[in-house]
């Protein structure tokens, strides 16, 4: 029995750490420059192209004092069901049709880069 | 005997005949489309994401089950832009502290086509419909919507304003522009490119947000409205 409840630990603990630790920081890189600059800039400060009639202003990736305050699961959550999922914007669209979880893994850890490892 | 040897003859002239006028156009779409436009599908399974950076234009390959001729023989003679930041937005990006600009001179210009030439290309490129059944599984006859109701739908609930234009000054700037899209595009391709725009492409910029059919609808009504209202 203890041994059963040790394995199910187990398991929570890697499909949790699975979402982050294992994310491919140059992977996401890519993707951000493909999926995410456009409206986040493409030096994540949050001044993409799209800005001007944008009525809410997308997140500034490289505020460090804000994305510290979010852990990798909400970053994943947002990236996956869009901004509404986490009581933000609309604006962030969901992009969980057109990403894996390795790919949304990929973004959270150059989130991480981006914003915390200067 | 000499019946075999005649239409041998015949035969051999026939493979070293001209070209035909079908030929002659698919040669000059290979030849002047084809380096930056997709001529034929892409293997999507053997290629990674990275491939979108390098795309120069959108693919034409099922440009038949996309555009209206109309509008395309129109198009090639006088080619506006449709997309302000252009196909790859990234690449036609500048960083600014203020924020990010468009490059507008690193965005390049479509040729311009004489009448006969864009009538033929036009024609060629409508032939290519490899989607038709995908086209005749939508179930969308175009309705009417009220413009502020379609308005809210388009962006306060659903966010489309984020990347498209919906207006000639209002919008974002990375996705196409959408005031002349009715008038661009067949209802159908609108409807079913919305509701899976991965379908149509697995590396699209546009998020497949797995709308249910009604707010595709409103969507496309609302795109409908909105353009007609722009003529």
């Amino acid at each position: 029995m203890k041994s059963i409840k040790f394995l199910t630990i187990l398991i929570g603990l890697s499909s949790v750490t699975f979402s982050h630790a294992d994310g491919d920081v140059a992977e996401g890189e890519k993707l951000y420059g493909i999926y995410c600059t456009q409206c986040h800039g493409v030096s994540g400060n949050g001044k993409g192209i799209n800005i001007p009639d944008m009525s809410v202003l997308p997140r500034d990736h490289t505020d460090t004092g804000e994305m510290s305050a979010r852990t990798d699961e909400e970053l994943a959550k947002a990236i996956k069901h869009g901004g509404k999922s986490v009581n933000k914007s609309v604006l962030m669209p969901a992009w969980e049709g057109n990403l894996n979880d390795e790919q949304v893994a990929d973004l959270v850890a150059y989130l991480r880069k981006l914003c915390c490892k200067k | 005997m000499r019946f075999r040897f005649i239409l041998g003859i015949f035969f051999c002239l026939g493979s070293i005949s001209s070209p035909t006028f079908s030929e002659n156009v698919e040669a000059l779409v290979v030849t002047e489309c084809g380096n930056c436009h997709a001529l034929e599908e892409p293997h999507y399974e053997q290629l990674t994401v990275g491939e979108r950076v390098n795309r120069k234009a959108p693919p034409l390959f099922y440009a038949g089950n996309k555009f209206n001729r109309e509008w395309l023989v129109s198009w090639l003679q006088n080619p506006e832009r449709i997309r302000p930041a252009g196909y790859f937005p990234p690449a036609h990006v500048i960083a600014g502290s203020d924020g990010d600009v468009v490059d507008e001179g690193s965005l390049p210009e479509h040729p311009k086509l004489a009448n006969q030439e864009a009538v033929n290309i036009a024609d060629f490129l409508m032939s290519l419909t490899p989607y038709s059944s995908r086209i005749d599984e939508v179930q969308y006859e175009p309705g009417s919507i009220s413009w502020k109701m379609g308005n809210l739908n388009f962006g306060k609930f659903n966010g489309c304003d984020a990347c498209h234009r919906d207006a000639p000054d209002y919008g974002g700037v990375s996705g196409p522009e959408l005031y002349t899209v009715w008038e661009r595009l067949q209802p159908e391709f609108i409807f079913s490119f919305i509701s899976n725009p991965v379908a149509w492409d697995p590396h699209t910029l546009m998020p497949h947000k797995e709308l249910n059919p009604g707010v595709v609808k409103k969507l496309v009504d609302y795109l409908k409205v909105n353009g007609e209202d722009e003529e």
